[in-house]
């Protein structure tokens, strides 16, 4: 930061009528390694304070002594170059420091995530990745053992079928917004889908949630009917407002010369639409629609009250509960530490024996959360992927 | 653009007229598709608001404010704590979020150097891309305890020590800071907590649309403004925050109504309560709506889940309005993102 210093503009005059242009004490001078040891000198201070009062970590340490930084680098900048080069110095800090203070969730989450969460799928008994191939039948108390291939098998059926019911209504008013809102009663009524499209941006995932389970409930005998659908209904209700945003982003990028060529050479409307605009925007609309996806495959709120939970395979979206990655997640966390009475548990009825650990059910959730972050992160690098490689280069 | 003008003109040797009205037919589906999907959006909110509204009316009905029976349940009784921290918790994670937000962004936009400002966006919008129950784990079990010291620390300094003399009327020997005043108890599930998880998954949201308004401001006027001598900081003062204020509002409220929904953090860090209290330390005070929802829905049914999704239906009638607003002063500041 400091090195741009000399590009930095000279300090004005600020007392008109005096002779002397650069005045001394409001001038950026101060070489860069100069704000290295006010900070060292911040962190000594803080780490010595933290052992007076015996509370000495690393985390307290650093944020003392960023605040001393702070502190410190003000005060001598303010002697050495006035005030407001000494403001400036502050502020750069200060904005530095915000950035660092985001990155230490994201970088603290990923290393726990990460860490917990890998050290379970590599430990899994019997073998490593068993974890992602064995569903929770037969797991009682703090057994170590059981998977989630039954919660991973029911994320991607409820994500399948959301989508296909979000992407082509999706698709679709896009489509409409962009070609065919364009005069008399289609302009009024494309700026009211605009609208709403952005009130369904801001619904609340439990309130979408209450509504797949509210439209079920209606129309059913059985009150308590949990479905892998009703879950894939309450997450399109949160998916088409991201498709349609984003797809209704590229299809405006496609330049009307194409389409206007196109109807030169007699090709009728929705040929043009097809075979030159959706084709020329087919990479960013990929991105957009993986991005969703990758978005929604996360929602855990709707799911909860739409899909409930088991414990092994559903592959039926139409019958009966279906556990998720998320949901399994929450349930995992919500039970806690197991009970532990002996070194190993065993199943009353199908006689197995498992190692017992009180962690378990942390753990698993540990795990589950590594691999639902895998799955984001994979979507998201596919979506990067995508709209680096294949999109059309168009001037612009 | 009309496309019976077109079709006529195509050079079609065999049978024009068929392959004419095969194309028109091909036109008048994909418009139907177009606007019907269109008007399927209509619909579906328009069902939104029905089922939401229709399957909370035997609450309402039933409740202590309608029948005016004493023994009933009260309508208000229940839902106004959940509106109450639900609104406190969405607050604490905004004054957390907005000044770190503005931070980040103009660290892209002003401070990072260019080469640098995309990649570090993208670690910004990676944030948003964890999903809340992760982030839940991660506040509930690996954040909760490391805030234990400085929470106890607030609690003993800031909400004990300066207090309102004992003469003054109501508050008379209280903290002057009641926030951190009461008595926190480990583990410290409390709505700071969850506040502060509520912050971190706000922040992409509000940096996204900052950094958009920050880099639109007019290149000239910066220059201005540094030719005239002025730091960097007192460019950023004098041109850019002005030029980017309303963004920022707007920004704000994209954030609050996100964290007026948020469920998950909420559900697994806060331990449940129902009080008007503002001592956001202490445990077992406060639950938000969304929370509450999630965390009572697998055992209710009738009324209580009528219940249920009347205090859906007030979040989703709050969050509406908040979002309506963000909308029309980011259309009135001309932001686009």
């Amino acid at each position: 930061m400091t090195t741009t210093s000399t590009k930095g503009p000279a300090a004005p005059p600020e007392q008109t009528g005096s002779p002397v242009l650069r005045r001394p004490h409001d001038e950026r001078r101060l070489p860069w390694f100069h704000l290295v040891l006010t900070g060292l000198a911040g962190l000594l201070v803080a780490v010595a304070l933290l052992a007076i009062f015996d509370s000495l970590s690393i985390p307290a340490a650093i944020l003392l002594g960023f605040v001393l930084h702070l502190a410190f680098g003000y005060l001598y900048s303010r002697i050495r170059e006035g005030r407001r080069w000494a403001t400036d110095r502050l502020m750069t800090l200060v904005v530095i420091g915000a950035f660092a203070i985001a990155m230490f969730p994201l970088v603290s989450l990923l290393w726990a995530v990460i860490g917990r969460g890998l050290t379970r799928v590599l430990a899994a008994a019997p073998s490593p990745f068993a974890f992602w191939t064995t569903d929770m039948s037969g797991i009682i108390g703090g057994a170590e053992a059981g998977g989630v291939v039954h919660a991973t098998i029911g994320t991607l059926l409820i994500t399948l079928w959301a989508s296909i019911i979000s992407i082509p209504i999706g698709l679709f008013t896009a489509i409409f917004l962009v070609e065919y809102a364009d005069q008399g009663w289609r302009r009024v009524l494309g700026q009211g889908v605009t609208f709403l499209v952005d009130v369904m941006t801001g619904i609340p995932s439990i309130v979408a949630g209450l509504f797949g389970l509210a439209l079920f409930i209606a129309f059913m005998p059985d009150q308590s009917v949990r479905m892998g659908i009703m879950g894939a209904v309450a997450l399109s209700l949160l998916m088409i407002p991201t498709v349609v945003r984003s797809s209704e982003e590229m299809l405006r990028l496609v330049p009307m010369d194409l389409r206007e060529a196109s109807y030169a050479l007699g090709v009728p409307k929705w040929l043009t639409i097809v075979k030159v605009v959706l084709r020329t925007a087919i990479a960013g609309l990929t991105t957009g629609i993986t991005l969703a996806i990758a978005r929604v495959i996360g929602e855990t709120a709707p799911l909860l009250l739409t899909v409930g939970m088991v414990t092994s395979v559903n592959w039926n979206m139409f019958d009966g509960r279906m556990a998720t990655l998320p949901t399994f997640i929450n349930q995992q966390y919500r039970a806690g530490s197991a009970n532990c009475m002996n070194d190993t548990v065993t199943n009353p009825v199908t006689q197995e024996v498992y190692a017992c650990s009180i962690t378990t059910n942390i753990d698993r959730a540990w795990a589950a959360a590594f691999t639902l972050i895998v799955i984001v992160m994979v979507l998201n690098i596919v979506a990067r992927l995508v709209s680096y490689y294949f999109s059309p280069k168009l001037t612009r | 653009m009309s496309t019976t003008d077109v079709t006529p003109k195509t050079p079609e040797a065999t049978s024009p007229s068929m392959a004419s009205s095969r194309r028109r037919m091909g036109d008048s589906v994909f418009s139907a598709l177009s606007i019907g999907s269109g008007l399927l959006i209509f619909v579906t909110l328009a069902l939104v608001a029905v089922f939401l509204t229709t399957e909370s009316m035997p609450a309402v009905m039933e409740s202590k404010e309608i029948i005016g029976d004493a023994s009933a349940f009260s309508l208000l009784e229940t839902t106004l704590p959940l509106i109450f921290g639900t609104i406190l918790a969405a607050a604490i994670a905004l004054a957390i979020a907005i000044p770190v937000s503005i931070g980040i962004a103009l660290f892209i936009s002003h401070y990072a150097p260019r080469r640098l400002a995309s990649g570090l966006g993208y670690m910004i919008d990676l944030l948003a891309a964890v999903p809340s129950v992760v982030y839940g784990l991660w506040g509930g079990i690996w954040l909760v305890p490391k805030l234990e010291p400085l929470y106890l620390f607030l609690n003993s300094t800031l909400g004990t020590w300066p207090s309102w003399p004992g003469f003054v009327p109501f508050v008379g020997g209280e903290p002057v800071v009641a926030l951190f005043a009461g008595d926190p108890t480990a583990p410290m599930r409390n709505l700071a907590s969850a506040a502060i998880v509520l912050a971190v998954m706000i922040l992409p949201i509000i940096t996204a649309v900052a950094r958009e308004i920050f880099l639109q401001t007019p290149r000239l006027q910066e220059e201005a403004a540094l030719a005239l001598g002025a730091t960097r900081w007192e460019t950023i003062r004098t041109v850019v925050l002005p030029f980017g204020k309303s963004g920022v509002v707007a920004a704000s409220m994209l954030g609050l109504g996100r964290a007026l929904g948020e469920t998950m953090a909420v559900l697994m860090i806060l331990a449940p309560g129902a009080t008007f209290s503002f001592h956001i330390l202490e445990v077992g005070m406060h639950q938000s709506i969304a929370a509450n929802i999630a965390s009572k829905q697998a055992e209710a049914s009738g009324t209580d889940m009528s219940l249920l999704i009347f205090t859906g239906l007030v979040l989703f009638v709050l969050t509406f309005i908040i979002n309506a607003l963000a909308r029309w002063i980011v259309a009135r500041s001309g932001v686009k993102s």
